[in-house]
């Protein structure tokens, strides 16, 4: 909310000589954010006054029309000056800034010559003399004495501060309410604005013309006033000291009738709404819409409604949509004779469904929505009233309402309690002075107090709300600085430890991480060939943008993009890996029930609770495109290639503690002949390889770039390692080269030879592939090292080792042996 | 044969100047077999030794002895001083220009996010904290319902919330890691203490200072006799570890509805104060529908973004960076600095 000092002075008292500055962190110290303030009339040098309008002469033949305007300053002979602007006729005040005078941006007025004239100052608008946007024309005064001073007649010098109210404090979005917090702050005295509203009396007792009142739902609102005010003069003008006013505020001057409502809500924070009555048939209903169906509202909007509204209604139509707008229908216009003036306490969440289902957030339903006082309905009410009388003549002919009596809140709070939750103890006499600042009556003298809650704080309901009203008046400052002293050790689980350690690995290992949005769209789903399982994505309800409507079901796709634009900024290496979640839509999603939150749910509407939210994985991923060893100086590089992927994902898995099972796989959207799938006691946890060509050129990705994917969350925890044997006898080492059919997988042919070496074979270690001797058959030549752990072992005993393990390869795979290489 | 004593001198001299003169290891190698050798004149003298007679023998014998020790001692000292003036000759043509570029490996790095994740968890382990983490796709309960956010609070609104499709089943991109904070405690007993780090989402635009998904870590204590000081000290201890030991913090009262009283934490770095995190003392409502007994236990959460904390720390002034996975970003702060 905007508020100037110059209103906030009326109801505190300040220190002398306090600054803007000191204002404003006096605010933030209550817990007022204050987004800046402007200092109004800093800018600006005098002389600017108020002058009559005596003469028009339009000059014509310029570019636009021109006028050269006789004014009356209350000089000896008439000024003349140029002015562009049109609004304004003969006998109008204006606002004249004559030479001398220095306008915001540094512009000095001097008589000059223009349009063929000599100009001898100029007419000013709102915008020109820096105190509102508005530039449409100049400013033409409803009131003021020609000569007279213009900046002190429209209080031009004054601070505007901008404060963001939270919204369990809507009694602040008042003058009423901040006068309070500064006073609070400050600890200076405070004028509360409701305590000089006079009780105000209707001129007869029984009017017909007074428009009676029902709240026919009384969930709806407990209090509702309606004066009825005859003879407004709805053609006088706002004066200078109320226009000035609201627009400081931030809102615009728009008639009298308008003005004194928002005036009166500026000032003490209840909403207030005039109807013309001529246009309400029987009295006023506060009703839920029902069968009304539409409404058209003031902002010339036709409006919908749905049976839930909350509307105040005559006897046949819904007039106003409650405490968010008026309606067209019952408008104050020029021809308003009588007008009924509405102040009520409606129930916040009823306007606030109003608000948002009609997506029209007013004044009005800002504050109700944030609570209003119960008892300002009156008070605001009969303040309007006085100021409809007193500004256009009107008379009150009848007040009518439903008013259900506001009991004073007590509650009961042990200040040791206070203090212990705090951290610090509070005397009695900081909380009493504390509360007694925010409004709140306080007895008691011992550890327990009594307080009165008064009726524009409905937040305050526990002793933790207490506390921090003492804890937010006293200063958080006084608050110490200690840290909890209970605590037990602690440690990472193995899954943090495990995401930590991989990030850590492939960091180490020239990959470097990257974070993607995981919002994918289905042509991305389709160009990788997601099937099955990865083509069920959740789709989002609100996107932030039409084209990425899905949740990811696999790292890829982000990958692949941020390759893709490392790439085309120039990048020519490029290894990135993520790890993250992705979501896949497997069990269709049914209608869910939540549970209530005044007590801890059943166990069993836990578990239904945890239910109801699919399981998420964790993956790693990894992308390469380019060399894996770059080009430098001394020749080209060694390119990335199927294997460094799979490499990376066996890496990762056995940095777990898992061992694995490879197998070959066609797994979308790798190259279904460079594909490997990485198994885990039977399941599938890791796919690696090349990606497909018709993916690399869908993506405009570097030829041959290759992905890994793991699923960090499927493999088990690692067993506790348990330490090997380190053996001291020398080694002894076979070599052999088998001959096997090119479709078999060699690691079949590995495992052949292991099994058959027996258990002395400490390692095998293929050292050389060749596949030009056959067109089916390929060569593989094997390192086999054997140790035992007590004895050097023979030559002979080493050769038949390897004999067996070459027999069971022939035996089970029809290897041929091409002798000891 | 007889031995002569001014022979054998005259033949060692004469040996040892050979050695000394001998100006590579090829040369010596030739005076070692003409003076060292088996058919060296101090050899000779020594088979000739046999002889020689007998009374005579023992004094020849150490004669010979001594000159060829002594010759002994000066071909090895000549060795040595010709091997390793070879050796500076060789290696000084092995020379190479070890300035020139050796980098062959890709330079990785992890995401700062990650860094700094890393850095906090590490240092709320130190004061006792478990790592506490939950699913990104939430429950509107655990998003909102039990953090004292009811249906028709304004943040549930879609203005502010990413909603899954079909809204009946009541599941959102969780707005921020409280979620994780209502399972611990609906999950374990009193004493909690808990950091929850994670991916949170909310909907707005990407733009210098703002992305739809980001990233929090929050924290969450419920113990015995848990004070707003406790908080103000763990908050304290937090920004020294993460900004530097000359940081200042400051709590300013603010709204949240999970926490009363609630504040926002301001820090004062680079001489000026920045809006760093939200916090409070949770609010009862938040206990009593995890279960927690209010009377005898009190708590209190803060969180905080960790892209702002990163812009902070790091003075990066464009969100654009943090998101975009240029690799030159992350390369930059490698594995962290120690």
């Amino acid at each position: 909310m905007k508020v100037p000092l110059s209103w906030l002075k009326e109801f505190v008292s300040l220190p002398p000589k306090v600054t803007a500055e000191q204002i404003s962190q006096a605010f933030v110290k209550v817990g007022f954010e204050v987004e800046g303030f402007e200092e109004q009339g800093k800018d600006l040098k005098g002389p600017v006054i108020v002058g009559k309008v005596v003469s028009i002469e339009e000059l014509s033949g310029h570019k636009k029309p021109i006028r050269y305007v006789g004014l009356d300053l209350g000089e000896k002979k008439t000024r003349f000056v140029i002015c562009g602007a049109r609004n304004f006729k003969v006998n109008d005040l204006v606002v004249v800034a004559v030479p001398g005078a220095v306008l915001p941006g540094d512009f000095k007025i001097s008589a000059r010559e223009t349009y063929g004239k000599i100009s001898d100052g100029m007419i000013c608008s709102a915008k020109e003399l820096g105190i509102s946007d508005e530039h449409a024309g100049i400013i033409v005064l409803p009131n003021g004495k020609i000569g007279a001073d213009a900046i002190a007649l429209l209080e031009i010098n004054d601070v505007v501060f901008d404060i963001s109210i939270n919204p369990d404090r809507g009694y602040a979005m008042s003058v009423r309410g901040l006068a309070r917090e500064l006073s609070g702050s400050l600890r200076t005295k405070f004028i509360d604005p409701a305590k000089l509203v006079k009780p105000i009396k209707s001129s007869s007792s029984k009017n017909t013309k007074t428009v009676a009142v029902k709240i026919e739902d009384k969930s709806a609102a407990d209090q509702i006033v309606i004066r009825t005010l005859d003879n407004v003069d709805v053609k006088n003008s706002t004066p200078l000291w109320m226009q000035r006013r609201i627009e400081k505020c931030g809102m615009r001057s728009i008639s009298l009738a308008v003005d004194i409502t928002n005036y009166v809500m500026l000032e003490l924070g209840q909403p207030l709404h005039a109807f013309d009555a001529e246009f309400i048939v029987g009295g006023l209903r506060v009703v839920r819409a029902g069968k009304f169906n539409k409404l058209t509202t003031l902002d010339k909007v036709d409006r919908k409604l749905n049976p839930d509204d909350l509307v105040i209604a005559d006897s046949k139509t819904p007039l106003a949509l409650a405490g968010t707008m008026g309606g067209l229908s019952s408008e104050i216009s020029g021809t308003t004779k009588r007008v009924a003036l509405e102040a009520a306490h409606f129930d916040p969440l009823s306007v606030g469904r109003n608000s948002r289902t009609h997506n029209l957030s007013s004044e009005a339903s800002r504050r109700i929505e944030r609570n209003t006082d119960p008892a300002l309905a009156e008070i605001a009410s009969a303040r309007a009233a006085q100021l409809f009388i007193d500004l256009a003549k009107a008379k009150l002919i009848g007040t009518s309402q439903v008013s259900t009596p506001i009991k004073a809140r007590k509650l009961k709070v042990k200040l040791s309690q206070i203090s212990t939750f705090i951290g610090y103890k509070y005397s009695i006499k900081q909380a009493k002075d504390a509360l007694n600042l925010i409004g709140c009556k306080v007895t008691g003298n011992g550890d327990v107090l009594t307080i009165e809650v008064p009726s524009w704080r409905p937040d305050l309901n526990t002793s933790a709300d207490v506390s921090e009203e003492i804890a937010r008046i006293q200063g958080f400052e006084l608050i110490p600085s200690t840290l909890p002293t209970g605590k037990k050790g602690a440690q990472l689980n193995y899954l943090q430890l495990r995401k930590r350690n991989v990030a850590t690995l492939l960091a180490n290992q020239g990959f470097t991480e990257v974070i993607n949005y995981p919002f994918v769209n289905e042509e991305m789903v389709q160009t990788l060939g997601f099937t099955g399982d990865r083509a069920k994505s959740f789709k989002i309800a609100n996107p932030m943008s039409e084209q990425l409507p899905l949740l990811r079901t696999h790292l890829l796709p982000g990958l692949l993009s941020t390759l893709s634009r490392n790439i085309s900024r120039g990048a020519k290496d490029v290894a990135i890996f993520e790890i993250g979640t992705v979501f896949r839509n497997v069990s269709s999603l049914k209608k869910v029930e939540l549970p209530g939150t005044s007590k801890r749910p059943s166990p069993k509407a836990i578990a239904e609770l945890y239910a109801t939210v699919p399981k998420q994985m964790l993956f790693v991923g990894g992308v390469v495109a380019g060399h894996s060893r770059i080009s430098s100086w001394q020749g080209a590089g060694e390119k990335f290639g199927w294997d460094d992927a799979i490499a990376k994902a066996i890496e990762i898995i056995e940095s777990t503690g898992n061992s694995y099972e490879g197998i070959r796989s066609d797994l979308a959207p790798w190259h279904p002949g460079r594909c490997a799938e990485m198994k885990v006691n039977g399941k599938a946890v890791a796919h690696a390889g090349e990606i497909h060509p018709r993916v690399i050129s869908a993506l405009n990705l570097p030829e041959r770039s290759c992905a890994f994917a793991v699923i960090l969350s499927e493999l088990p925890a690692a067993s506790k390692v348990s330490a090997p044997a380190i053996l001291n006898m020398p080694a002894a080492v076979q070599d052999v080269a088998l001959l096997i059919d090119k479709k078999i997988p060699s690691v079949e042919l590995m495992n052949a030879l292991k099994t058959g070496a027996g258990p002395l074979l400490e390692s095998i270690v293929l050292f050389d592939r060749y596949d030009q001797i056959d067109a089916d058959k390929v060569s593989l030549a094997y390192t086999l090292t054997f140790r035992a752990s007590d004895r050097t072992l023979t030559a002979d005993e080493v050769a038949m080792y390897r004999d067996q393990a070459i027999a069971n390869a022939v035996k089970n795979l029809g290897a041929i042996l091409r002798g000891n290489v | 044969m007889s031995l002569d004593q001014n022979q054998i001198a005259q033949d060692l001299a004469q040996a040892i100047a050979s050695i000394n003169a001998a100006k590579d290891l090829e040369a010596l190698k030739q005076v070692k077999i003409d003076y060292v050798g088996d058919k060296s004149p101090l050899a000779k003298a020594n088979q000739a030794l046999a002889t020689v007679d007998k009374s005579l023998r023992a004094e020849f014998g150490k004669i010979i002895g001594s000159a060829k020790a002594e010759l002994n001692e000066v071909f090895e000292k000549r060795l040595k001083e010709l091997s390793s003036q070879r050796d500076s000759q060789v290696l000084l043509t092995e020379r190479v220009d070890v300035t020139l570029p050796v980098q062959k490996t890709l330079k990785g790095g992890l995401h700062p996010l990650t860094i700094l994740t890393n850095e906090i968890n590490d240092l709320f382990i130190g004061l006792g904290y478990k790592v506490a983490e939950g699913p990104e796709l939430e429950s509107e309960w655990l998003n909102f319902d039990a953090l004292n956010i009811p249906a028709d609070h304004p943040a549930r609104t879609m203005q502010d919330t990413f909603f899954i499709e079909p809204l009946e089943a009541k599941l959102v991109l969780r707005t921020h890691t409280s979620p994780v904070q209502i399972r611990t405690m609906l999950d374990q007993s009193p004493p909690i203490y808990v950091i929850c780090p994670g991916k949170t989402y909310r909907a707005d635009e990407l733009d210098a200072t703002h992305t739809p998904v980001f990233h929090q870590v929050e924290g969450l204590v419920i113990d015995e006799n848990i004070t707003m000081a406790d908080l103000k000290g763990t908050l304290d201890h937090f920004a020294k570890t993460i900004f530097g030991s000359e940081v200042k913090t400051r709590l300013r009262p603010s709204f949240f509805p999970f926490t009363e009283p609630s504040a926002e934490v301001d820090i004062f770095f680079n001489g000026r104060w920045i809006e760093w995190g939200g916090c409070g003392m949770v609010n009862e409502k938040v206990l009593v529908a995890c279960g927690v007994d209010t009377k005898k236990y009190s708590g209190f959460a803060f969180g905080m973004g960790l892209e702002r904390t990163l812009m902070v720390k790091y003075g990066i002034t464009d969100m654009h960076d943090i998101v975009e996975g240029d690799v030159r970003f992350s390369q930059s702060f490698g594995v962290g600095r120690q």
